[in-house]
């Protein structure tokens, strides 16, 4: 879809994270995949799921968000509120306390992320309840696969990131002011009233940053939570030590975009840096939260055998070896038009080689049909989840352990 | 506009009486940028103050700001092979009739520290005595509203000065890219002008060092927030070297009126100063190197350290110098700077 005819319409369909990008139409199931499925019910599902059905049903479901209209008109004061995470200096100064970079912001001007701003020595943030991208997903697409598979998630973003990738799909509302793009008030009682409405047990947080959009982030998590919907965070994991612990301390599961396992790809393609990210996953880790990674295979750039092997030693001893760890292929987006999309047999050796090394759930995304998109229990190699693309096909995990075998699983299995 | 005793109707007035005086196309080339060079072979730099720039008052004069910006254009035009006898001559090397010209003003600063409205009109004067019709001058910036709030009141109507904000036209859905820099440019870059002139103005910045003639140039991006790291170096020569940018830009008028050595970008009256000046130039860098320097000799005055000293040297300028980018020269050798006083 054009950025044009998007800017027009009440529902956006971005692309989202590597994973999430590819596909522009809807595909999720209007039932909640039962432990279940057969080939008959699965095609039944994915049918009903097609793609002016569910656009339709989710654009009803919208048009009670009220618009916002063109980005010049939007009014501001709906979207400003003061930000959680910074400390007042001296001469009307600020310092952002929200991600590592520290962005020390003078009166009227704003950070690095474009979507928060300093008024006579006070930060703020100008992206609540500002939504510019709104979809109901499957929860695969995150892609979440040991949380709650074959279940849909209400998926929003605001404009705004506090890093830049050469490789993002989504910087047209990522690398972009919140003015610059169409958005819609929502505040977060009708986000989660849209999610319950939708069948939605989750909201998600994701196609841009969430870490730029925080206070949103933790007001919609309450509201959902209140009204017995979750949240789950897809995210960079640039951010500082106590935004993250009080922002995804509210999250029932994150997925961290690792983007490479050196620094100096974090400088160079990223704008950021690694062992901030490094420590975030390290924290989630002990503050309990379901977690899993994915790593973007960008030919040339970050595809040696020692970068997957370091990425799976690092996890295998800091995180543990059930933590998931998704391969996804790229495809060339916005700076990087130049590079092919990574080859599948790339993706097949970094599996592998997280795979000797020792993790259990090792995924291959991007690549609709690969039988890296299983659930293989670790013990029996069985089966116990089959995907298909960004589907749920069958769910065979009970009680959290494998059917076949009874190894326990990880993983947030029924809601 | 009703900045400095100068309505909105004087303004426009004399925006569109100013076409009553168009005279013929000159025949001679236009001189792009890349002809800047003098006789001297330096790049010509010229610095002109009055001092009675506001006569008793604190506004500037707009006959006296139109005089000064005679004299700096004479001065940078003034080499041998260029007579100079009418104050529009030297504008006709500039541009022809049929150009659509920007004039990229700056007005982050809010009131205390934006381009000079005075000056805006003296230029859109000239510019018309050049042949320019009222209606092919854009003075634009990124924001209407802050625009609006300086003065510059928004304008497209027939037959006078357009004046509008990028938030109002928008930018190219296509990036531009160069280097470090990939941005949406402004539509008013891209699609209504094809000659711009740049209209700074002479600040400290807290990041970069200084602000000056190129990194006015963030005002024509949709993401300047993404390129202020590691001092805007290089984002500033990469911006610069965008074709759009680069293959239009004119000329560069920064406005030395009001000038900051600290504190910058936004307006802080403390680090204020009036310099009752302008600074001319063909070469961005040549005028940058040497409106840093300026700031210096303020630093200086004030007892502050040089902006190496506090840790933020503007080193985007040599980078914009070097062989990359070749946008012009920051070697004091090659820069002849001009200074002129009323």
């Amino acid at each position: 879809m054009s950025r044009k005819s998007r800017s027009r319409i009440i529902v956006n369909l971005p692309a989202a994270s590597a994973t999430e990008g590819r596909s522009s139409v809807l595909e999720h199931g209007r039932t909640l995949l039962s432990p279940r499925i057969d080939r008959r019910g699965f095609l039944k599902c994915a049918l009903a799921s097609g793609a002016a059905l569910s656009i339709c049903e989710l654009a009803q479901s919208l048009v009670a968000i009220p618009s916002a209209g063109d980005p010049q008109k939007q009014d501001e004061s709906q979207f400003t509120v003061e930000a959680k995470f910074f400390e007042k200096l001296e001469n009307k100064k600020i310092k952002c306390k929200l991600c590592p970079r520290e962005c020390t912001v003078g009166d009227k001007e704003r950070g690095y992320c474009g979507v928060r701003e300093n008024h006579g020595g006070t930060y703020y943030s100008l992206v609540h309840s500002r939504v510019c991208a709104a979809h109901i997903d499957p929860i695969e697409k995150k892609p979440l696969f040991h949380y709650l598979p074959g279940t849909l998630a209400f998926s929003l973003a605001t404009a705004g990131c506090n890093v830049n990738c050469k490789f993002c799909q989504n910087w047209d509302i990522s690398q972009v002011r919140p003015e610059q793009v169409p958005a819609q008030y929502a505040p977060p009682n009708l986000v989660a009233d849209l999610a319950k409405q939708n069948g939605c047990p989750t909201i998600a947080y994701t196609y841009s940053e969430p870490v730029v959009f925080s206070e949103y982030v933790m007001d919609a998590a309450d509201a959902g939570h209140q009204a017995g919907i979750r949240s789950v965070v897809v995210s960079n994991g640039y951010i500082q030590q106590e935004a993250l612990k009080a922002a995804y301390g509210k999250m029932d599961a994150v997925k961290i975009d690792l983007k490479a396992f050196f620094e100096s790809y974090y400088k160079d393609v990223v704008a950021g840096e690694l062992k901030p990210v490094l420590e975030t996953l390290v924290t989630l880790r002990k503050m309990g939260k379901w977690t899993e990674i994915v790593y973007l295979v960008v030919p040339a750039l970050n595809d040696s055998d020692a970068e997957f092997r370091g990425l799976a030693h690092w996890v295998k001893t800091n995180l543990g070896s059930d933590v998931p760890l998704h391969f996804t292929q790229f495809h060339p987006e916005y700076l990087l038009k130049n590079l092919p999309i990574t080859p599948v047999p790339t993706l097949e050796r970094a599996k592998a080689i997280a795979d000797a090394e020792g993790l259990h759930y090792v995924y291959i995304g991007n690549v609709p049909g690969h039988p890296a998109e299983n659930t293989y229990c670790p013990k029996c190699r069985r089966i116990v989840v089959e995907r298909v693309g960004m589907m749920a096909k069958q769910m065979l995990i009970r009680k959290g352990s494998c059917p076949f075998c009874g190894q326990q699983i990880p993983g947030v299995w029924h809601a | 506009m009703n900045h400095g005793g100068t309505s909105r109707r004087d303004f426009l007035k004399k925006c569109v009486t100013g076409a009553a005086v168009l005279r013929a196309a000159g025949k001679m080339p236009l001189l792009a940028a890349t002809e800047q060079v003098g006789a001297t072979g330096k790049s010509r730099v010229v610095f002109a103050r009055d001092a009675m720039l506001r006569g008793n008052g604190a506004a500037v004069d707009s006959g006296r700001v139109l005089s000064l910006l005679d004299r700096a254009m004479q001065s940078l035009f003034n080499a041998d092979h260029l007579k100079v006898d009418h104050p529009a001559e030297p504008w006709k090397k500039l541009v022809r009739p049929g150009d659509t010209v920007g004039l990229k003003i700056n007005t982050l600063g809010g009131r205390g520290l934006s381009t000079n409205v005075q000056l805006v009109e003296a230029i859109c004067e000239r510019l018309q005595e050049a042949g320019i019709r009222a209606h092919d001058i854009i003075i634009w910036d990124r924001e209407t509203d802050e625009m609006d709030h300086v003065g510059f009141h928004t304008s497209t109507a027939d037959n006078r000065v357009q004046c509008i904000g990028t938030d109002r036209v928008g930018y190219e859905d296509d990036l531009a890219t160069y280097g470090k820099v990939g941005s949406r440019l402004s539509k008013i870059l891209t699609q209504r002008t094809n000659v711009m002139i740049n209209l700074p103005i002479l600040k400290d910045h807290e990041g970069a060092g200084v602000t000056i003639a190129m990194k006015n140039m963030y005002g024509v991006i949709h993401n300047p927030n993404k390129c202020h790291p590691n001092g805007c170096d290089p984002y500033v020569a990469d911006l610069n070297m965008l074709p759009a940018i680069k293959t239009k830009m004119r000329l560069t008028i920064c406005d030395a009126t009001t000038a900051c050595y600290e504190g910058g970008p936004g307006f802080k009256p403390q680090y204020a100063w009036q310099e009752n000046g302008v600074i001319v130039s063909q070469d961005p860098v040549a005028l940058d190197y040497t409106g840093w320097q300026i700031i210096e000799r303020k630093r200086a005055e004030k007892k502050l350290k040089t902006l190496e000293a506090a840790g933020r040297p503007p080193c985007y300028i040599s980078t914009a110098a070097d062989a990359q980018h070749r946008l012009g020269t920051n070697d004091p050798r090659r820069i002849e700077v001009v200074e002129v006083s009323a």
